[in-house]
């Protein structure tokens, strides 16, 4: 029996092969990129708005949000577990930010509640699946229910709005010229989950448990507690963005963010995260985001209604995945 | 078997087994079968023929390829190239339909039946007789069913649901489903292995019954004993290639196992006297509420302890007891002198306790990812700075492990499961070796390894015994267990079934523990 | 262990009956077979999709795009019949079906032939369908008064002492009992779920086993479509959202393994039941309609809690087999 790739008489194995140009090319990223380019382009030649400092930094604000739970999902996607009930945290966390600003709570306290309801609601997600060992998309379809469910209870057909003046700046705040504070969130959670996931111990871990949960047991990697802290900061990125998204809205209803998981997942899954989990790079993620954000924001310009965007996502969701599987099978096919 | 190991001189190979059955047409032939997955020859150019009215054995080691020719066989894989013949005539098998059409039956190895549907239905599923409007006949399921059990000996109710069953009662089953369609083949898969003698008894009429009809049948096990009562022929496989059979009567059961090994038994285990130390590991009343009772052994600085037993004795669970994976109900563990108790992997990792599972893709490794990662994981702690990675040091950690252990990869950075099976066992023993313990599980270390990487595993662990390490194996592979171990303990059905030294241990005196028949 | 699994389905009618009867203390008249046929005509819509969707699970699949399939239908039916009164009301019911079942083998092709994870399709088709439904309509209603009197009117119409639409549901009941337990289809998709490797040795193929699972959903979904919109007596773009999940909500109170091969119809029946009454209760004993969702998500959280202690690896057991044979030797 012959070992693929070895040469028997070599002894020394070299660290990496070089990396051929031709693969850097063929990488998810990059076809990515190019996509993101030629959409760009489209919308600039659609639209005489689109090539507009002011105009981008609004397109931008279609993605942050959702991108920011996008990042905590691709790890907890990557570690083979998923969280459906994203959306609903940032309703509950909307709501008791509402509820506390009615009671006169101010700004700090706000966001204090914001994140803390997200965590918990996390880490109330980490214990079902963690402890109880139970499979994620059905525990967070329940609980996607409850805590949507808990701000209906609260809320009825009613909505919060008396916030603050200085809560607005979350997600109507600028920090320079056109960059809005949100796309400066943005940039600082990409950076700080690309470095969680690509070089820490603890981002191996995630990779390696999503690759076979069971070696990762065999070789010593506390499982539970890794998938516990995912919940734990998809929660917490959920309780961000329900701050941003509050601010930005300066209102809330029990139906704020109806709808956004699919959104994330939809992101997550086209930046290239494997949805079976074990494979996915955060820079994709933020591909994904753009792309995603420039077909909303172009078809917007043309006057599509945002329901009608929807199809294109859910096309560019399945056409995405699909297009890799049929061109193996139609490179498999033409060897044979 | 070592005193008959080389008094017959080599037999021909390839004599046309036709020749010596003259009157008889095969009813199946296959013939220059070669099945080829990346990186492995799993079959290589194999032919074997079936009669009618005759049991054939299918001798060969752990991954020699037996599995994957019943796989073809059954329609799972198309084979790379050959051809398969049904009374002469060239067939394909496209899927497992067709070969159930075509009369092919299995009972396999791990019994593939549904929890959750009832015993009648698994005897049925796929072929279920349909009444008038073509729906599923319940009352012709069920009343056949129960003939069929019945013909087994067996009264277990064909309503009930499988997940109620025992694993003997499972087996029996599985026999009734393969017996339920009109088969002209029925290939058994290690069917005696959970079976009492008993139940083999009654099998073994079955399978006289099956003769006199006119089937032919292909028969895989390693107890030599069954196959001499009941088979007519024999092949041996080894490596993925057919290198031997003809008329097994007439062959003595050392030739099959020189045919099966291919060289003298302790050629193949370059066993290195090592010096054994004072004890390091004390296990004490070892007990889990389902899989194993009160076992007890000491285990010395640079020994090797064989563990031995037949499939599902309870060898695996008490490894991965011992290592954390589960918890025992009872017992103490003493590792140097010190009590300590192991609650998770990380605690055995802690303590110097290291465990190489029997499934290497599924419990050892993570294919997709690079050599080094994998070789590195246990051990982050060591190569990273304050839970940063430093690929630096996990690349030099890597290089180190990978050249001791002669591993043969194109580059580190390449993904395990690109490599051959011996080679990634050498990744998953340089994971462990890399975290430096004190004692290493071994399950099965050799199983699906080709012949030349298995001769350099046990030279290694030999290597880790002489330098001090001490070493836990399960094995089911006789010759392994015989030529590697200082000790062996032998386990059945969960217990302790005996302790032998090197010096005492035979091939019969373990056989015999093993399966608790004279 | 049998006992209490094959007891699942009485233990959940049990609780069934002990919430009609403290409903009933609290709301006089709740637990009187008027109120009952109602609650059961009411929750009849749920109980098609519930079965639907069990069959999909049951081959270890989800089908998250069936209320959006419903939306698509049912704008395509209502506007058929606003433009075309005088096509008779078969003809519109065969389109539903017909176009719930292509809407379903979409899902099943993509599922079975590109081998994508049915949860990423269904994710996908969920969008586009709902979106279809919008281009379809153009963000516009179909009213009561666009509708033809036949089209509004046959589930409504009392059929001894029963809704036509509550006679739908119970053919349907019986014709999914009938179809898992009777039909080759059926068991496929037990085994297929199951034991997976087990079943392509059987001679079973998954991939088309999951496919008509998929159209079975698709067409039971165009068929709930019709029911909905004609119940309802409108149609626009939302209609149903957020009904997949309560599909699946109701499988899994109904004791059916998201992890596929185990469940019964009986169940599914149950478990809509279960959130049927719920939904009619809180009104009645006065709480507020929407804390429904809350209950869901509770209950949804115990039911798969209870049913992953139910469905908890016994192990091998081998210690168990010896003395089992030690007392009958």
């Amino acid at each position: 029996m012959s070992d693929v790739n070895t040469n028997a008489t070599r002894r020394v194995i070299p660290d990496r092969l070089g990396t051929p140009v031709s693969r850097i090319f063929s990488s998810w990223e990059v076809l990515l990129f190019g996509v993101a380019v030629l959409i760009f382009i489209a919308n600039s030649l659609a639209s005489p708005y689109f090539l507009d400092a002011w105009n981008l930094s609004d397109a931008t604000f279609n993605f942050t949000e959702k991108a920011m739970i996008a990042f905590a999902m691709a790890l907890l996607i990557i570690a083979g577990e998923i969280d459906l009930s994203v959306a609903a945290i940032i309703a509950l966390a909307s709501t008791a930010m509402g509820a506390a600003a009615q009671a006169g709570v101010d700004t700090p306290g706000l966001v204090a509640i914001g994140i803390g309801v997200g965590l918990a609601c996390g880490a109330f997600n980490g214990t079902l699946v963690s402890v109880l060992k139970l499979p994620s998309i059905v525990v967070t379809i329940g609980t996607m229910s409850l805590f949507r469910g808990i701000s209906y209870l609260v809320l009825g057909d009613k909505a919060y709005g008396s916030y603050p003046e200085s809560f607005a700046y979350f997600g109507q705040g600028y920090l320079f010229w056109v960059f809005s504070f949100e796309f400066g969130l943005f940039l600082l959670c990409a950076a700080i989950f690309a470095v969680l996931l690509h070089a820490t111990n603890f981002g191996r871990q995630v990779y390696v448990i999503g690759n076979n949960d069971f070696a990762a047991r065999f070789s010593g990697v506390p499982v539970e507690r890794v998938k516990f802290i995912l919940f734990l900061l998809t929660g917490l990125m959920s309780g961000i963005a329900a701050v941003c998204l509050t601010s930005r809205l300066g209102s809330t209803r029990p139906s704020i963010a109806q709808g956004w998981e699919l959104e994330v997942v939809t992101m997550v899954v086209l930046g290239g995260v494997s949805i079976l989990g074990g494979a996915g790079t955060i820079a994709g993620v933020v591909i994904a985001a753009f792309v995603m954000g420039l077909v909303t924001f172009g078809l917007g310009l043309l006057n599509v209604p945002g329901i009608v965007m929807s199809i294109f996502v859910g096309l560019l969701l399945i056409v995405t995945i699909a297009l890799p599987i049929l061109a193996r099978r139609i490179k498999q096919a033409s060897k044979s | 078997m070592k005193s008959t190991m080389n008094a017959v001189a080599p037999m021909t190979l390839n004599t046309p087994l036709a020749n010596q059955t003259p009157n008889l047409a095969p009813i199946l032939e296959m013939r220059g079968i070669s099945q080829i997955f990346p990186g492995v020859k799993a079959l290589d150019q194999v032919s074997i023929s079936l009669y009618p009215g005759q049991v054939t054995a299918l001798i060969g080691e752990n991954g020699a390829g037996k599995s994957t020719l019943v796989k073809i066989l059954t329609g799972i894989y198309r084979p790379t190239e050959g051809e398969i013949l049904l009374d002469g005539k060239p067939v394909q098998f496209a899927s497992a339909q067709a070969a159930i059409d075509a009369g092919v039956t299995a009972i396999h190895q791990e019994t593939v039946l549904f929890d959750e549907l009832t015993v009648g239905e698994n005897i049925f599923l796929g072929h279920a007789p349909r009444t008038r409007f073509r729906t599923i006949d319940w009352r012709t399921i069920n009343a056949r069913s129960r003939e069929l059990l019945q013909q087994l000996e067996s009264d277990i109710d064909p309503t009930i649901r499988l997940k109620d069953l025992s694993i003997a009662q499972r087996h029996l089953v599985a026999i009734a489903r393969a017996l339920s369609v009109e088969a002209r083949i029925v290939i058994m898969d290690e069917p005696t292995a959970a079976l009492s003698r008993k139940e083999i008894d009654d099998l073994f009429r079955i399978v006289e019954g099956l003769k006199r009809q006119g089937k032919a049948i292909l028969f895989i096990s390693h107890k030599f004993d069954e196959l001499y009562e009941i088979a007519e022929n024999f092949a041996v496989f080894r490596d993925g290639k057919a290198v031997g059979h003809g008329r097994l009567k007439e062959t003595p059961q050392g030739e099959i196992v020189r045919l099966m090994v291919g060289r003298d038994v302790h050629d193949v285990f370059p066993k290195v006297e090592a010096e054994i130390g004072p004890v390091v590991l004390s296990v004490q009343g070892y007990s889990h509420p389902t899989e194993f009772r009160d076992i007890s052994f000491e285990l010395k600085r640079g020994e090797i302890l064989g563990v031995y037993g037949l499939i599902g004795a309870g060898r695996s669970e008490l490894c991965q007891s011992l290592f954390g994976i589960t918890r025992p109900s009872a017992g103490r563990l003493t590792l140097e002198g010190q009590p300590v108790e192991i609650r998770s992997a990380q605690d055995a990792i802690a303590a110097g306790i290291v465990y190489v599972p029997e499934e290497r893709g599924r419990h050892g490794l993570a294919l997709p990812m690079p050599i080094y990662q994998n070789m590195t994981l246990p051990s982050l702690a060591k190569t990273s700075r304050s839970g940063f990675l430093k690929a630096a040091n996990e690349l030099a950690l890597a290089r180190q492990y990978a050249e001791r252990l002669d591993l043969r990869a194109a580059a580190l950075s390449v993904p395990v499961g690109t490599l051959s099976g011996g080679n990634q066992q050498k990744v998953v023993i340089g994971k462990w070796l890399a975290t430096q313990p004190k004692v290493i599980i071994l399950d099965e270390p050799t199983k699906g390894i080709d012949i030349g990487s298995k001769a350099a595993v046990h030279g290694f662990i030999s290597e880790l015994a002489s330098q001090g390490l001490s070493i836990i194996m399960v094995s089911s592979e006789l010759p392994e267990v015989l030529g590697m171990s200082d000790r062996i303990m032998v386990m059945r059905e969960g217990l302790m079934a005996g302790f032998y030294d090197r010096s005492e241990a035979t091939a019969e005196t373990l056989v015999r523990a093993a399966t608790g028949n004279a | 262990m049998t006992k209490l699994l094959k007891s699942r389905e009485l233990l959940l009618s049990g609780i069934i009956a002990l919430m009609i009867a403290g409903f009933a203390t609290r709301a006089e008249g709740f637990a009187e077979p008027g109120n009952l046929v109602n609650i059961f005509n009411d929750t009849s819509i749920l109980i098609i999709l519930a079965l639907a969707q069990m069959t999909v699970i049951l081959t270890k699949s989800i089908d998250l795009s069936v209320a959006a399939n419903l939306a698509f239908t049912g704008m395509a039916v209502a506007m058929t019949n606003a433009a075309f009164p005088d096509l008779p009301l078969v003809l519109l019911i065969l389109m539903a079906l017909g176009i719930g079942a292509a809407l379903g083998a979409i899902n099943g092709f993509l599922v079975w032939i590109l081998q994508i994870p049915p949860i990423v399709v269904t994710l996908g088709t969920l969008t586009i369908y709902r979106g279809m439904a919008f281009v379809l309509s153009g963000g516009g209603w179909v009213n009561a008064h666009q509708m033809t009197p036949t089209f509004l009117n046959v589930p409504r119409t009392v059929f001894l002492g029963l809704p036509i639409l509550s006679w739908v549901a119970i053919a349907v009941v019986l014709g999914m009992g009938f179809l898992l337990t009777r039909t080759p289809f059926g068991r496929s998709a037990y085994a297929s779920g199951g034991n997976p490797t087990a079943a392509v040795y059987a001679g079973i193929d998954i991939g088309r086993t999951r496919f008509f699972a998929f159209v079975l959903s698709g067409a039971m979904a165009g068929l709930c479509s019709y029911l909905w919109v004609s119940r309802y007596a409108v149609a626009y773009v939302d209609i149903a959202a957020g009904f997949e999940l309560d599909s699946v909500a109701a499988c899994v109170i109904g004791g059916i393994s998201i992890a596929g091969g185990i469940g019964s119809v009986a169940g599914a029946v149950l478990g809509s039941l279960f959130l049927g009454v719920i939904k009619n209760a809180l009104p009645v004993i006065g709480i507020s309609p929407f804390a429904q969702m809350a209950i869901s998500g509770v209950v949804i959280i115990l039911a798969v809690v209870f049913n992953a202690r139910a469905e908890a690896k016994k192990g091998r057991i081998i210690l168990r087999d010896r003395a089992a044979t030690e007392v009958t030797a």
